[in-house]
């Protein structure tokens, strides 16, 4: 395993895979009456957060918590310009105060990239998400919660080999579109991006996806349907007429719904705009996962915390035999 | 003023000759000329040019003395070979009165290290809105006649047009930094594959290549003359090279960087690649190469952007934009267009020394190195080959993309109307 997880790049398969497996150990503590191991115990995590984002903030909180971690909460809205005071000075006198870990959200892409190799601290940096770059961790959440819907709680060691996923909306400003189109491909699955021209960048015909704009097309082939966030504003910037038009064209509804495989399952990073990209219809169905989505991310971020921080050790004392050999 | 007597240097690259320097001028030029009482500098194996002109230089005073002032500026410039640099306007204040621009020229005159000739601004405060007082400026004592909003386009099509016409009264030159702001809001590097991948803000090329193609049908219809500043796209030379056959009198730079880095670098996300233009990609940097060569690009200028360390020692986005250049244009150039075969010493001196004297009207610039002729000379050793250390720099700046790599060439000497400013490699 690497230092630090800036990346959902940087993974190799056999790297996802055993954060994977590892997650679905934390899941069984999860189900425990005292959901607590002792794993990080007298370590210090500074969650260092630049941009709001209070559901990312709590679930890395919770995976600290229930790790026996200490954790130290950093707020600092807006850049650190705009504050006056660096990211390298933040970083330094956090270490300074010996934070074990650094887990980083910043409006600015590349910074935890920077934080990690600039020679500015020496603790390991995780990626909180950045700017528009990448979400690694929400990556592996998702790719959780497919192998767990799409391949079976005791998926063990396996991956997302053959599955079709399907994301659509805004790809363009979306760190979770990037980090899912790395790791999915990592994990053997087949990716579509599905969006209107103006939310697809320029390049991304060089991605290991498919492309499409045409989101009845592509709903009978899809295993899932990932339906990114599309925030109002956009409109504004002319990447598309009206929020009606994009929901005709790019929203899912129950009738949409209905077109994919029955096993098929609608998956939502949050926080959801209903009504825009996601009807209530649908956000509200079985086939959503998106509280799923939520109990996985803990889950994951504890499976990530750990094999970073953690040793050698297995993480408790049930694991499978073959899954601690690998660590 | 004392003799100099620059023993078996090749001159222009060509033959061997010595060139003795009489006070302020190139008295003589020849084989086996009797050194007399004038010092020698052993030139052997050395090249001899015309002291090198930057048309295309930020000195940050007045303003931002703390990343670079015109002394350090101007010796920086001596060390890089140059004895010519024309300072761009972006100063606080701007240069857009006859004062600031008398300030900066006098402030040149005061550094005795290279003549600085100011730039002034096209519009006030290059907010685009209204004309400066070119008149003014070009009247006042530092002769202004390049015209810039460099750092900003002058992208009002009707301010544009006004200007290039109005500077023809007085000989003088708009050149043009061209990026259409709308299409380049917050953007952080070239749009393109690596912008993708790295979710920063895409800076495309045809934001570039659609100035340059208005503003030379602007020249052409009011009969101006336009500069182009940091030419960076394939399209945009093919735009230059179209204007030029049609016969419009368009003349452009490219800087050293974008003939060797691509947006590859920016995948260190390390803010010292970061620079406006952005660096472009490998294609790009060819048909630049390319386009010096043919001369459909007419001159080198570095834009010298020096920053501050912790403008650059932070995130990508919150970083400045801008190179130092002055100190390792030569080097580049060597490397990227002499190494390659693309173009030969005299080439060099032509794209680096003559061509930028003229577009800028730099009088005693860019002369040919012969009897009467001002003494700005200057000596490169190409057999030269070291890292770049930011530490030795004589500009205040250290933001250089080639720190630890290696260059070929370097200046020994630099004359300023006989005068040494470089000696040996180092300040006199």
């Amino acid at each position: 395993m690497m230092r630090h997880l800036i990346s959902a790049a940087d993974l190799t398969r056999d790297d996802a895979v055993l954060v994977l497996d590892t997650a679905e150990e934390m899941a069984r503590v999860s189900d425990r009456p005292i959901k607590k191991l002792p794993a990080l115990r007298g370590r210090t995590i500074c969650n260092l957060f630049f941009e709001d984002s209070t559901r990312t903030r709590i679930s890395f909180e919770a995976a600290e918590k229930r790790l026996s971690a200490d954790v130290i909460n950093f707020a600092a809205k807006g850049s650190s310009v705009s504050k006056g005071e660096s990211l390298k000075d933040t970083a330094q006198t956090l270490e300074a105060m010996g934070v074990d870990a650094v887990v980083i959200r910043h409006s600015a892409s590349g910074a935890p990239y920077r934080l990690a190799t600039s020679g500015w601290i020496d603790a390991p940096v995780i990626n909180a998400g950045d700017g528009t770059h990448q979400h690694p961790t929400q990556a592996l959440l998702d790719a959780f919660t497919m192998r767990r819907r799409l391949v079976g709680k005791d998926a063990l060691g396996q991956d997302l080999a053959g599955k079709r996923i399907t994301l659509v909306g805004d790809v363009l400003h979306s760190r979770v579109a990037r980090s899912n189109v790395d790791l999915l491909h990592t994990l053997g699955a087949e990716v579509t991006l599905v969006a209107p021209p103006t939310l697809l960048p320029v390049g991304v015909e060089h991605w290991t996806c498919d492309v499409s704009y045409d989101l009845d097309a592509v709903l009978p082939k899809s295993d899932a349907v990932m339906m990114l966030r599309v925030q109002r504003e956009r409109m504004n910037a002319a990447f598309f007429p009206t929020e009606r038009e994009y929901s005709r064209r790019y929203g899912l509804d129950g009738d949409r719904m209905a077109k994919m495989p029955e096993h098929g399952i609608v998956m939502h990073p949050g926080p959801m705009v209903r009504g825009m990209e996601i009807t209530a219809e649908v956000a509200d169905s079985d086939r959503c996962t998106v509280v799923e989505q939520v109990a996985n991310g803990v889950h994951t971020r504890m499976a990530v915390l750990y094999l970073l921080l953690g040793g050698n050790e297995p993480a408790v004392s049930h694991a499978r035999p073959t899954d601690s050999e690998n660590k | 003023m004392s003799k100099i007597l620059i023993r078996g240097a090749k001159v222009l690259g060509g033959d061997v000759q010595d060139v003795l320097i009489d006070g302020e001028t190139i008295a003589a030029v020849g084989s086996g000329l009797d050194a007399g009482d004038a010092t020698v500098v052993d030139a052997e194996g050395q090249i001899l040019l015309p002291g090198l002109v930057d048309l295309h230089t930020h000195l940050r005073e007045p303003g931002r003395e703390d990343s670079e002032t015109v002394l350090t500026g101007t010796q920086a410039a001596a060390r890089g070979g140059f004895t010519s640099v024309f300072a761009m306007a972006n100063t606080f204040p701007v240069a857009d009165t006859a004062g600031v621009v008398e300030q900066v020229w006098r402030l040149g005159k005061e550094s005795g290290y290279c003549d600085v000739q100011p730039i002034g601004a096209v519009t006030v405060g290059l907010e685009g809105k209204k004309l400066s007082e070119l008149g003014a400026m070009h009247d006042s004592a530092a002769g202004v006649t390049v015209f810039s909003d460099d750092g900003k386009c002058v992208d009002d099509a009707v301010i544009m047009r006004r200007a290039l016409e109005y500077v023809k009264a007085f000989g003088g030159v708009v050149a043009q930094h061209a990026q259409e702001p709308r299409l380049t809001e917050g953007a952080q590097m070239n749009e393109g594959v690596v912008s993708a991948e790295l979710g920063l803000g895409g800076w495309p090329a045809v934001a570039e290549e659609s100035i340059i193609a208005r503003d030379v049908l602007l020249a052409e219809h009011v009969g101006s003359r336009v500069h182009i500043c940091h030419l960076s796209t394939a399209g945009s030379v093919e735009i230059v090279r179209w204007a030029k056959s049609r016969g419009i009198d368009v003349t452009a730079e490219v800087t050293p960087h974008h003939l060797l880095l691509t947006d590859e670098l920016v995948r260190s996300y390390n803010p010292v690649y970061k620079v406006n233009p952005p660096l472009r990609t490998e294609k790009d940097v060819m048909a630049l190469r390319e386009a010096l060569a043919d001369g459909t690009i007419d001159i080198v200028a570095t834009d010298h952007a020096p920053h501050p360390h912790e403008d650059k020692d932070c995130e990508w986005a919150a970083a400045a934009m801008g190179m130092v250049g002055l100190e390792t244009a030569l080097s580049v150039v060597q490397h990227t267009m002499v190494e390659t075969g693309l173009l030969d010493w005299a080439g060099v001196a032509d794209r680096m020394s003559h061509k930028p004297a003229e577009i800028g009207r730099a009088t005693g610039h860019g002369r040919p190195v012969s009897a009467g002729e001002p003494a700005n000379l200057t000596l490169v050793d190409p057999a030269y080959r070291g890292e770049v250390n930011p530490a030795g720099f004589a500009s205040r700046s250290r933001n250089t993309p080639y720190e630890g790599r290696e260059l070929p060439g370097r200046i020994t000497h630099t004359f300023l109307r006989g005068r040494a400013t470089v000696v040996d490699g180092k300040l006199a």
